[in-house]
């Protein structure tokens, strides 16, 4: 196999000029209360975290920035004991641990506010805070009511009211958030560590989250606040950490740092090449997605896309953009707005309408989404096509020998036998697969997700200048890509959506990494404020 | 362009305690449901054939639901952290076998030893289950499949075509399940009493707690630091002695034991525990719920008989039951869910 990395791009270019020293910490007095050095981790070939740093001080909220795939997850899964890091130290009060497991790093004081909310949909709210420790009587007897009389003063220091006896299934994202904040919170941990803690909550319930942090931090616990929201985390940290491909890029007092500078941190890349050959000159309008909403997902979202033309759909993971692809491709239903593909409304909810409107989907995950992993080369880039291969019925195997071996060689894959599983190809060329199983549809529209992931370079530049080459001959590609340079290579118009909601529109001529960074982060927003 | 936050939230008015009330009641209507639906059958079939009614016929059927429920007490352990024990059948039927033999005049083994013997062998092959559910980490549908013909296998090839016949006890081994206190079965008593120390145990310590919490939300257990591995194993470890248990009650109370003792009777404790009210998926239900559903499929099977019904429609109704409690399962689940998202709604989140 052959997988890259994920997201990590040209990586190993120069650092980049953001001029930083560390500077003085909050508390200097004794080793900082937790600390990562130089830590690793790898799964099979991915190298997750290279040169991961972290130092936590006494009383202080710390930032951990980066863009996704940059290694936070991983850290945090370190600092959890889900993982174990490869190499490195892990120190705290500056003695070397190891935390074998979630309870090691319970035990030790670090509590981890997850950005998926990990609630127990069958328990009571009470006992979600407190499962493991709840509070006991007598006999080593649950103490019913102590334990909700204890999570309705959690509720109160976080000024919410969510009643402790009923159970967790059905509430809102917001309250499961709040019920993990309160989970953290019951721990009374030297460490809190918050993955995107706001993404859900009002603006009345991140303000009095800062509060509680701000009380945390008078107690001397430290805070890790990982964030998009730019602005948050001017308000609230005192030192940040940015992250790059999984290594420590800068550790800098958060006031010696603008937004644009550390934009410019988490990005560090140099532009890309703009795409050779020719402006494209777009068709008619192939696709219109109009006020398309899925409520609590996606609102309002509309979109154009021409024959000949390939629009982006950028922002960061949990934006939405996948969301509304599938809604597009009817996987997913959606709650008002319409899809229409040349004049006509499709039908909602129906992948088999989309597909006879001459949609094709390239999803995200290609392994569980996209692909057959068991069945042949030949099968997998045939079954979109059954219909079109089949004689009184019946699929003959030849047909589908000599069309998936047509498309091969279209898109030059790289195989032994086009009998062989389609797992024991490359992650390139699997995906060269599901392109071409939707290709031998012949398409009009395609949908491609994440088209790279994964991938190695080499693969890479065949899939877009593949991309370019179907754009030319007059197919509407709508593109989902969370690697900028690749949105900047490819795409004729670049949308940005944050939070559910389309917040930004650019030309391929006048977009740049920052400008696209800080409009999937709420910077753009803020600025025009 | 400005800021897309969600609206401010109101801090809302308190919960009332009547809409908390409704849910605990919605809950408990799967116990409540059952119960009901017991007595309508109870009642209607005594008013078509009032000898259903008579004390030998209640008898016997509190000491067959008595083995059954006892049975649908351990699986419920097992079926609330997401997990089946198939081999519960194999395992009645060896400890049956084996605790008859030693409970026969020539041994004499006096009864409490018998009883432990029967506790010992069914902890064995719980012990060997759990290991390979919690340690080698294969799926328990997997596993007790393969333990159910594994000793279903052995109990065959130990007993062959022997049997132990009723008159080879000593008699106190018989009586036993005949004894009687106000017209109760002394067994039926004793299960129920394990069965209110089960239904006791899994609401108030930490540890039955957290076996509803890895049915519930595997993974969310796990970064909860419970010990996923130990839990698991106990359940088993506790099902296999409970139908070890079980086994020496099923020799008391048929006599004649053979090879075939308890087969397939897993399918019908799973039955019960899912008519019960028990989620097969794990995370809610309870060993109340369970007892109460062998006791159902108890007496529909003996006023099947009482009615003159073939005993062919006996399964079939079983099956129709065993529909019935899941779609019910699935309409409350559903508007529960609807009426605390409403909840939640009211609240302006």
């Amino acid at each position: 196999m052959t997988d890259g990395v994920p997201g990590e791009g040209p990586a190993d270019e120069a650092e980049i000029e953001v001029d930083v020293e560390v500077a003085a910490a909050v508390s200097d007095e004794g080793p900082p209360i937790l600390a990562l050095e130089h830590v690793s981790k790898s799964f099979g070939a991915v190298k997750a975290v290279i040169d991961g740093v972290i130092e936590l001080r006494a009383g202080e909220a710390h930032a951990l920035l980066g863009e996704n795939g940059a290694g936070k997850s991983t850290m945090v899964k370190m600092l959890a004991g889900v993982h174990q890091p490869d190499g490195g130290r892990f120190l705290i009060n500056g003695e070397p641990v190891v935390l074998d497991g979630p309870a090691a790093a319970i035990e030790a004081g670090i509590a981890i506010i997850y950005q998926e909310p990990t609630l127990f949909p069958d328990l009571s709210v009470a006992e979600n805070i407190f499962m493991g420790r709840q509070p006991l009587r007598a006999g080593r007897r649950i103490d019913a009511k102590a334990m909700t009389t204890e999570a309705d003063q959690m509720f109160a220091r976080l000024g919410v009211r969510i009643d402790p006896g009923r159970i967790a299934r059905g509430l809102s994202i917001a309250d499961q958030q709040l019920v993990e904040i309160a989970k953290a919170l019951s721990l009374q941990a030297r460490v809190i560590v918050m993955d995107e803690p706001t993404a859900a909550l009002s603006a009345v319930e991140v303000a009095r989250l800062f509060d509680v942090i701000r009380a945390l931090r008078a107690d001397g616990a430290a805070v890790l606040f990982i964030s998009h929201r730019l602005e948050e985390v001017f308000e609230i940290c005192q030192r940040v950490t940015v992250m790059r491909d999984g290594r420590h890029v800068l550790t800098a007092p958060i006031g010696e740092l603008s937004a644009p500078q550390l934009v410019r941190a988490m990005v560090g890349r140099d532009m890309p090449e703009r795409a050779p050959g020719e402006k494209r000159a777009p068709g008619e309008v192939r696709l219109t997605v109009d006020r398309l909403t899925r409520e609590g997902v996606f609102t309002d979202v509309s979109l154009q896309v021409r024959a000949g033309e390939i629009v982006a759909l950028s922002g960061l993971v949990g934006a939405g953009r996948s969301e509304v692809a599938r809604a597009i491709f009817g996987i997913d239903r959606y709650d008002a707005g319409a899809v229409t593909v040349g004049g006509r409304k499709l039908r909602k909810a129906s992948p088999t309408a989309a597909m006879a409107a001459g949609i094709g989907f390239v999803p995200e995950d290609r392994r569980q989404q996209g692909l057959v992993m068991e069945m042949s080369i030949q099968q997998n880039v045939a079954l979109a096509s059954l219909n079109a291969l089949r004689k009184a019925g019946i699929i003959r195997a030849s047909a589908e020998r000599s069309f998936a071996s047509d498309w091969a060689v279209r898109l030059s894959v790289k195989y032994g036998q086009l009998t062989d599983p389609v797992s024991m190809l490359s992650g390139g060329n699997q995906q060269k697969v599901v392109l071409a199983k939707w290709l031998g549809r012949q398409p009009s529209i395609l949908i491609v997700d994440e088209p790279t992931r994964g991938i190695d370079v080499g693969t890479k530049a065949d899939v877009h200048n593949l991309l370019d080459q179907l754009a030319a001959d007059g197919i509407a590609i709508l593109m989902i890509s969370s690697e900028l340079p690749e949105v900047l290579r490819l795409a004729d118009r670049i949308l940005v959506m944050r939070e559910g909601r389309l917040t930004a529109e650019f030309s391929q001529a006048e977009a740049s990494e920052e400008d696209i960074m800080a409009a999937a982060t709420g910077q753009l927003e803020a600025q025009a404020r | 362009m400005t800021a897309t936050l969600a609206p401010a939230r109101e801090p809302g008015s308190p919960v009332p305690a009547s809409s908390r009330r409704l849910a605990e009641r919605v809950f408990r209507i799967r116990e409540l449901g059952i119960v009901a639906v017991l007595i309508v059958f109870v009642a209607v079939t005594a008013a078509i054939q009032p000898r259903f009614l008579n004390s030998s016929n209640i008898q016997f059927v509190l000491v067959d639901a008595t083995i059954y429920g006892l049975l649908a007490l351990g699986e419920t352990l097992v079926v609330i952290t997401r997990n089946v024990d198939l081999s519960v059948g194999s395992v009645l039927g060896i400890s049956a076998f084996a605790c008859a033999k030693l409970a026969s005049a020539a041994h004499g083994v006096p009864l409490p030893v018998v009883f432990l013997a029967g506790l010992g062998i069914g902890l064995g092959f719980g012990v060997i289950n759990g290991l390979m559910v919690a340690l080698g980490r294969v799926p328990s549908l997997v596993v007790t499949l393969a333990t159910l013909y594994i000793i279903r296998g052995i109990d065959v090839l130990v007993v062959g075509g022997g049997q132990v016949v009723p008159s080879s006890y000593y008699p106190s081994f018989l009586s036993m399940s005949k004894a009687t206190v106000l017209g109760v079965p002394d067994l039926a008593i004793a299960v129920a009493v394990l069965v209110a120390l089960g239904w006791y145990g899994l609401r108030t310590f930490r540890s039955g707690r957290e076996l509803y919490a890895i049915g519930s939300n595997p993974d969310a257990a796990r970064l909860a630091g419970i010990p996923m591995g130990r839990r698991v194993f106990t359940t088993f470890a506790i099902s296999g002695a409970i139908a070890g248990l079980a086994g020496v009650l099923w020799a008391s109370r048929y006599g004649t034991v053979d090879s075939t003792a308890g087969t397939s009777y897993e399918l019908q404790v799973i039955a019960a525990v899912v008519v019960g009210g028990v989620a097969i998926f794990g995370g809610s239900g309870s060993v109340v719920g369970a007892a109460i559903g062998a006791l159902l499929l108890q007496t529909i099977n003996s006023a099947l008989y009482v009615l003159g019904v073939s005993p062919n429609w006996d399964q079939a109704i079983a099956g129709f039951l065993l529909i019935l409690a899941i779609v019910l399962d699935r309409i409350i689940s559903v508007r529960l869910t609807a009426s605390l998202r409403r909840r939640s709604a009211r609240r302006g989140t």
